[in-house]
């Protein structure tokens, strides 16, 4: 069971739902954190470090013995990542997508492939929970290839969390793509059923099973649940807002740790994740996943 | 010998754009005969990134020696670097100002970009 | 023309109601709205959109079904898995691409044997120009699985100005992407002031420092403003002794406040609920970046 947890609007809560979530499991569970621009999850839980790995992706390497400076590269490079001048090109490893044009145009075969770092993969364990986060280096804009080699990591016997980033552009797709069931956290104010409803046509365009959480109910309007019951999007978990949690969050404490009555909450939502998932496991999805593998 | 300004505007009066990568209009002054032209650096706008690089190529294209901005990003350096391209950086208002510093010899070679890209 | 850009290293720290009481409270400012990929501040201004523009960024590759001979070429050259085979083998299947997972590098165009595959640009959103009764309006839309690349951000950011120095407007206001990524670079770098709005709590804390340093290394000024401050007290006094010890300057702080959802629920900014204890603030807040602005 791969469920991922995403939001159109940053701050409603996701991380908080994937990491009490998976600490509420009676079972040894894997927490994937994809948000890799900003990865919070750990900040919430104490545990041992269980080593790093770098990621990197294919960058060219140019061999100025052949380079006859023709810029047949810079020409082909949708990326402006290499372009020369008459002599051997400038590279721009920071754009470079590793599409592989650049080697393949080369007339004079003078273009190889080398390594370049885009982050780490840093693991973690804590209780029941092994977490694996990626973390983007500074500077650099691909996030997707990361949080492809976070999802490397996914193994078969254990469930699975991951923890999307924002949004809906590219790496939300990335981290959002063969995954089991999608839960969208969102917040029943104008902003969070706005960006819900963003959320909600990637994960359609998907064909991804999906529900929501609504976090902090009491503020806002009835605007959501509307929304939800007109769609037929079932709300999975409703956690009201509350100063208690509130200022227990901001402590950097899980809200199962504060209030233990959450954990059997949190269990009940996975319970009702799991059959919602299996209702909607159909030959089509099952090819799908396997092809991805 | 030339040198490209970049500007918002179309003569000698017009404001120096701080911007490289971003700059509408490259205005290229011929030292030698005292003339200039306007060339448009327009076609980044629809590239998904790497307008640094891509004026660099721009003002290789008009055969200046030397580029005159206000901040230089780091690929935009490295690309005008290896095209053999001068650059100076100044808070000069309008072309002609840092034309004027250029040739009274106040403005400094840059030797290293001075901000990070804007977009990368 | 001054321009302040109101941003957030955490998202849902209050940055959008922050920047829309700002707006209510400036006289007739330029508001330019460069949280692209989750635009919220019309919700609350309410635009009458004047104009509407497309925006193109990069290529997407479209296979011709009429032209393609079924060679599979395109797959064996594709290192995004963009290309879906439909049916068993090469010669009988046919081939399309996932515009999804294409990232537009033309690989699969150039090598192609008959020229079957087309690279048009990528329609990745629009940008309007809007009337409110605050003032005009640049903003956007970034279509769902788009790349957000600082283009369009540097785009809203352009037309905002544009306005701002055909109408002779002293201020813009912006209201930035929340995050440290290119974006975000792509809507502070020259601004005025940035005022950095974060929450007290160890994911705000973390999250305003990566921020900090992003300003500091541009060289902006930049302010701070600790929403929510009193869920925790102790934490909004670490965070600004920090902010200042990384040369930002802490402007003020906003209590936790009811009346900030409320007005948002009501299409309204905070300021139509004067009494209210974040209207108070808000309104402490903005005569101090008043002064930070001159």
């Amino acid at each position: 069971m791969i469920l991922a947890v995403a939001s159109g609007k940053g701050g409603t809560g996701k991380t908080t739902v994937s990491v009490n979530l998976a600490r509420s499991l009676d079972v040894e569970t894997q927490l994937l954190d994809c948000d890799v621009e900003e990865p919070n999850g750990y900040l919430f839980l104490d545990g041992e470090a269980g080593g790093s790995q770098e990621v990197t992706i294919p960058v060219p390497l140019v061999d100025a013995a052949l380079c006859d400076g023709c810029n047949a590269c810079g020409k082909f490079c949708e990326y402006n990542a290499i372009v020369s001048f008459g002599k051997i090109p400038v590279l721009f490893p920071e754009m470079c997508h590793g599409c592989g044009g650049c080697m393949k145009v080369c007339p004079r075969r003078a273009i190889q492939e080398t390594d370049k770092r885009i982050g780490v993969i840093e693991t973690m364990r804590s209780g029941n929970i092994t977490l694996d986060y990626g973390l983007l280096d500074v500077g650099v804009a691909m996030a997707p290839p990361l949080i492809r080699a976070v999802k490397k990591r996914i193994r078969n016997n254990t469930p699975v969390i991951l923890d999307a980033p924002p949004g809906t552009s590219c790496p939300v797709i990335a981290a959002l793509r063969d995954v089991d069931f999608v839960l969208l956290v969102t917040e029943p104010t104008p902003f969070g059923l706005h960006d819900l409803r963003l959320a909600v046509d990637v994960t359609r365009e998907m064909a991804i099973p999906f529900g929501v959480v609504i976090n902090r109910l009491g503020i806002g309007d009835e605007r959501t649940h509307d929304f939800c019951r007109k769609e037929n999007i079932p709300i999975l978990m409703e956690i009201p807002d509350d100063r208690g949690i509130a200022e227990a969050y901001s402590r950097g404490e899980l809200i199962v740790d504060a209030y233990p009555e959450y954990r059997n909450l949190f269990q009940q939502l996975f319970g009702r994740i799991l059959r919602l998932a299996q209702q909607n496991v159909t030959d089509d999805t099952s090819e799908r996943r396997s092809n991805a593998r | 010998m030339k040198i490209a300004f970049t500007t918002s505007g179309n003569g000698l009066d017009a404001p120096l754009d701080s911007r490289f990568g971003r700059a509408p209009n490259f205005l290229v002054y011929d030292l030698n005969n005292e003339t200039f032209e306007i060339v448009d650096n327009q076609q980044n706008l629809n590239a998904a990134q790497g307008a640094g690089i891509q004026s660099a190529q721009a003002v290789a294209r008009t055969g200046a020696s030397a580029v005159v901005t206000g901040h230089c990003g780091p690929k935009a350096f490295r690309a005008l670097t290896a095209a053999g391209i001068t650059i100076y950086t100044t808070e000069a208002a309008t072309v002609a100002a840092a034309l004027a510093d250029y040739q009274a010899g106040a403005l400094v070679e840059t030797a290293a970009a001075d901000v990070e890209g804007h977009w990368a | 023309m001054k321009e302040l850009v109101v941003v957030s290293g955490k998202g849902g720290a209050g940055k959008t109601s922050i920047a829309a009481a700002f707006v209510a409270l400036a006289n007739q400012p330029v508001i330019a709205d460069c949280d692209v990929d989750a635009a919220d501040l019309h919700l609350v201004l309410a635009p009458r959109v004047k104009e509407r523009h497309a925006f193109y960024s990069g290529h997407e590759a479209v296979i011709c079904q009429a032209t393609c001979v079924q060679c599979g070429g395109c797959l064996a050259h594709c290192r995004f898995d963009a290309i879906v085979m439909h049916g068993k083998r090469a010669g009988e299947a046919t081939f399309t691409i996932d515009p999804v997972a294409c990232e537009g590098c033309g690989v699969c165009v150039r090598f192609c044997p008959v020229q079957a595959i087309n690279f048009p640009e990528r329609l990745c959103g629009e940008w309007m120009i809007s009337d409110t009764d605050y003032g005009p309006m640049a903003h956007a839309r970034l279509h769902t699985a788009a790349e957000n690349s600082g283009k369009l951000v540097a785009t809203v950011r352009r037309e905002a100005k544009k306005i701002a120095e055909e109408k002779d407007h002293a201020l813009i206001i912006v209201d930035g992407p929340p995050g440290i990524g290119c974006p975000v670079i792509a809507s502070v770098t020259g601004a005025t002031l940035v005022l950095a709005v974060t929450e007290p709590t160890v994911s705000g804390e973390h999250d305003l420092e990566r921020l900090l340093a992003l300003t500091r290394h541009f060289n902006i000024p930049t302010a701070v403003c600790v929403n929510k401050w009193d869920i925790n007290e102790k934490m909004t006094q670490r965070l600004e002794e920090r902010a200042q010890a990384a040369g930002a300057i802490p402007a003020g702080r906003i209590r936790y406040d009811v009346a900030i959802t409320t007005a948002q629920v009501r299409a309204h900014t905070v300021m139509d609920f004067p009494e209210s204890d974040a209207a108070q603030d808000a309104n402490t807040l903005w005569a101090r970046i008043q002064e930070m602005l001159v």
